[in-house]
């Protein structure tokens, strides 16, 4: 197990080291001169030069690469072009705010997702699957823009209930997170139910009846823990998603986090934010697949063993 | 399910149990599956007793209900899709209340499973919960039904399995099933059946999956395991040498219907109904050749007798030397190389035009590595081959054309092997396309013609896959195979997946084809009783190597090698007063063939004992 997560972890130092190559290479691969589309068109030669030397763009490309590694390893990721405030602290300001929402998103959708897949799957064919599943597609298929809108319309405008925007209190979590949530808890729904009607065909089900366990242990005992194999990586993979930011949701609900700063730095051309953000996303990506990895194992024993 | 419960007459059937009543009493029995218009009768009007004590067989080929009869009893039914419509399932439990099964509730018929019926299924290797310990398993079973706790249900799951004879039981406790072999895996099942000593187990084909050696351990601890709880046993099988092995009494079935029921011995004898006459026809008795030195088609009722197939003609067109194939096993942080599975050892052989080798073995004997090494799915270590006198050892452009168009394959699965979204037609044209050897309406009428001379009609041509039935897929197979027109046809247990009565067919068909078109097989299977019908000459492999190889007669006839005869031994007979039931149970397992580095597997040459017949005189895994 330990040989195992090494391995996953040596893995992941390969990955990341690739992408920082790519981030590397994004500025350097840019039409034109980045030093000056920072600094500005009014600027003077030595304030380009002054933005080029910050920017770590002079000597040769090796130099320049283990110049910008030593930065990155050292979390120095220069100064934003927009706000000259260090990446660092613009990043970090947005990141919480990103994090609790999608923890708080992901954590009622997956537990929702799971209980109404497992329902669907236990109910197959009858009422509550049939209902289960509209909701689920329209839980796709709807737009979040718009359900945000409508939540907004109904919460706040009509009821008053809860506020439009911000990230003030605990009342602020509750519309942006069902928005964020409802497309997550949809697919995981569909995903565990199709999961739990594969298992539930199993021969080992019909060892369990056989043995006469009641049916509540056959859901719970042995069909469920084998269809969440599958699931996990599923829940992994929206977490990640999420933890991008959604640029949507945090537009709609004017939520002051990594989905909007990646937008706003991108229509301001503030290249070391948009490094720093994708070198953000991926490692996040990277870890969170080793933490399902992990989490695999653990429920597969036929890998943890192996 | 509320319909008629019973056709019998009424008073047949006394509310207490006293006696030399059955144990269950099955009546008027119907199942149907589906609904409205697309609804099949899978079982109809079934009457059927067993009684305490007795071992009934229920045998029959795919489709003829008796699976569906085993989930009816246990009324696992309700969650296949099926649903019983008439009929009643007498059943008296151990406290003498007679149960109706067919109408119990739910809740009721979850109680009676464990402690009064327990099944053990055909597949070992699904059959058990793949994230659960075998100790949880087992104990699991214990404590839904006796009322103790965790410890004593623990304890009392090693007994088990020192019950089914499994070694270091302590330790398999804590394993999980992927780290047992088929035949632990199905003692594992059966401890779980019998864990809370039932008085009525259906075992539905539990040896059928297994390798002749390890049936032969599971049917002898099963027979003794009935006696000591004197349980009613109820056994679904296809196979009639099993059914000879362990039955008191035979219920034949077929399209759902009982077409005859008797004892064993009177139906082995004197069978009554044609299809049982059929069904025994079609069983290959082990030594029904030995007086003959070539194979002999399957006879047909009603046809002329079927000639020996004396087919071999010339000089080899295959000739394999030294082959060796060797799979690396990986472990640890980077991947270090801890040890090798040494599949295929030095393995030689001629095939002759005309001739048909078998191979025959048990799982993991590297017989099918072999196989596959030859054609190239596996990269062989070491070796020539030699095609028709030329070499193909090494593939470049014009070699591998050579190779793939005189080497054909056919596989087990006729289900898997056919692309579900092609033709069969298409299927079939795909080698003659491939290979260029015609071109527009005669690539048709050729595919025509094959699909002919495997006993199929051109029109099959354009239909899908799921349209025929196994046996008819596997004709296709070997049309495809044939399309090429190869010297060599490498069968890799292409009957094993069918039918007794079909597999004598397809049987029947490969020789008549050898014996028209003049091509060699090599035939790679576990079942003896076929090989002895179809091989002109046998080998023998044991982990990776071949220990013995010779003409058939006198392989099987005067087997020199330790695990020949094993082998030979553990072969079913279809004769009711042949059963080894009192011999003792033989526990060993076949060793592994994963080595570590540098542990080289010995060889030792193979020595002339007879005319054509070698044998390894060596010590493999313990045995000579």
């Amino acid at each position: 197990m330990l040989a195992f997560i090494l391995r996953r972890l040596a893995g992941t130092v390969l990955v990341l080291l690739t992408v920082s190559v790519f981030v590397f290479g994004f500025v350097r691969l840019l039409p034109g001169d980045p030093a000056r589309l920072v600094a500005g068109p009014d600027a003077t030669a030595e304030d380009v030069a002054a933005v080029r030397a910050e920017m770590g763009l002079e000597g040769s490309i090796w130099r320049q690469y283990a110049h910008y590694l030593s930065q990155t390893l050292r979390g120095d990721f220069g100064r934003s072009a927009k706000t000259r405030q260090p990446v660092v602290a613009e990043i970090g300001a947005r990141f919480m705010p990103t994090l609790w929402l999608t923890l708080i998103a992901m954590g009622w959708s997956t537990l929702f997702g799971l209980a109404v897949g497992v329902l669907s799957g236990v109910k197959r064919g009858r009422w509550q699957d049939q209902t289960a599943m509209v909701l689920a597609v329209s839980g796709v298929s709807f737009p979040s823009f718009w359900l945000g809108l409508l939540l907004i319309d109904l919460f706040s405008v009509r009821l008053g209930w809860l506020p439009t925007g911000g990230d003030e209190s605990w009342r602020s979590f509750v519309l942006p997170s069902i928005t964020l949530g409802a497309g997550v808890a949809a697919v995981l729904a569909r995903f565990t139910r199709s999961a739990f009607v594969d298992v539930a065909a199993e021969d080992y089900v019909r060892t369990a009846r056989a043995k006469g366990v009641p049916e509540r242990g056959v859901i719970w005992k042995h069909a469920l823990r084998n269809a969440l194999i599958p699931v996990v990586t599923m829940i992994g993979l929206e977490f990640g998603f999420l933890l991008g930011g959604s640029i949507v949701v945090e537009t709609v609900f004017a939520w002051p986090g990594l989905g909007r700063l990646l937008i706003d730095s991108v229509s301001f051309r503030d290249y070391p934010v948009i490094q720093a953000e994708i070198l953000l996303f991926s490692t996040e990506f990277v870890l969170i697949n080793l933490v399902v990895d992990v989490l695999y194992a653990v429920v597969n024993p036929e890998i943890r063993l192996r | 399910m509320p319909l008629p419960t019973s056709s019998a007459p009424p008073g047949k059937y006394p509310s207490v149990s006293i006696g030399p009543a059955p144990l269950l009493e099955v009546r008027g029995l119907s199942v149907m599956f589906g609904s409205g218009l697309d609804s099949v009768r899978a079982v109809r009007a079934l009457d059927l007793d067993v009684r305490s004590g007795e071992t009934v067989a229920i045998v029959g080929e795919s489709g003829s209900g008796k699976s569906v009869t085993s989930l009816s009893i246990t009324r696992l039914i309700d969650h296949a899709g099926g649903r019983i419509v008439s009929g009643r399932i007498g059943f008296t439990d151990r406290d003498g209340h007679l149960h109706d099964l067919a109408t119990e509730t739910p809740e009721a018929m979850r109680r009676l499973r464990g402690p009064e019926l327990a099944m053990v299924f055909q597949e070992p290797m699904t059959s058990l919960n793949p994230v659960l310990r075998v100790g949880e398993q087992i104990a699991e079973a214990v404590m839904l039904h006796q009322n103790v706790g965790r410890d004593s249900a623990m304890a009392e799951a090693k007994r088990m399995l020192e019950r089914v004879r499994i070694p270091e039981a302590a330790r398999q406790l804590t394993r999980y099933p992927f780290q047992l072999s088929g035949g632990m895996r199905q003692r594992v099942m059966i401890a779980i059946a019998l864990s809370c000593r039932p008085r009525f187990l259906i075992a539905d084909e539990p040896t059928t999956a297994l390798d002749v050696t390890v049936q032969a351990q599971v049917l002898r601890l099963m027979a003794s395991l009935q006696r000591e709880l004197g349980m009613g046993l109820m056994f679904i099988t296809h196979d009639m040498g099993v059914v000879a092995e362990i039955a008191d009494r035979v219920v034949v079935m077929r399209n759902g219907e009982k077409v005859e029921e008797g004892v064993a011995e009177r139906i082995f004898d004197a069978p009554e109904h044609p299809y049982t006459q059929t069904l025994l026809a079609a069983v290959p008795a082990l030594g029904s050749l030995a007086a003959q030195n070539l194979p002999i088609p399957f006879e047909v009722p009603n046809a002329p007798k079927p000639r020996p197939q004396d087919t071999v003609r010339g000089a080899p067109v295959l000739e394999v030397r030294d082959l060796v194939t060797r799979f690396d096993v990986r472990r640890g942080l980077f991947g270090r190389l801890v040890g090798r599975i040494h599949a295929v050892e030095h393995v030689s052989f001629d095939l002759r035009p005309g001739e048909t080798l078998a191979v025959v073995g048990e799982s993991g004997c590297g017989k099918s590595t072999t196989g596959r090494s030859i054609i190239r799915l596996e990269q062989p270590q070491n070796g020539t081959i030699h095609l028709a006198g030329r070499d193909v050892t090494r593939l470049d452009g014009t070699t591998e054309k050579v190779l793939h168009r005189a080497v054909q394959y056919v596989f087990q699965d006729p289900f898997a092997s056919l692309d579900p979204r092609l033709t069969v037609g298409f299927s079939i044209a795909e080698p003659i396309r491939a290979h260029r050897l015609l071109t527009g309406a005669a690539v048709e009428q050729r595919v025509q013609a094959l699909l002919e001379q495997v006993g199929l009609s051109a029109r099959h041509a354009g239909r899908y896959p799921h349209e025929l039935s196994g046996g008819q897929r596997q004709r296709v197979c070997i049309a495809r195979a044939l399309a090429s027109e190869p010297r060599v046809i490498i069968a890799d247990e292409a009957v094993a997946a069918l039918d007794v009565s079909i597999r004598a067919q397809v049987v029947n068909l490969m020789m008549d084809l050898q014996a028209r078109l003049g091509v060699a097989y090599l035939f790679i299977s576990h079942d003896m009783a076929v090989v002895e019908r179809i091989a002109h000459r046998v080998a023998v492999m044991y982990l990776g190597q071949i220990v013995e190889i010779g003409p058939r007669q006198a392989v099987m006839g005067d087997p020199h090698h330790a695990y020949t005869r094993r082998l030979l031994q553990a072969v079913p007979v279809p004769d009711p007063r042949r059963r080894w039931r009192e011999q003792e149970v033989d526990d060993t397992e076949v060793p592994s063939p994963l080595r570590a580095i540098g542990d080289l597997p010995r060889l030792e040459p193979l020595v002339e004992v007879g005319p054509d017949h070698f044998v390894a005189r060596h010590r493999v895994g313990g045995l000579y």
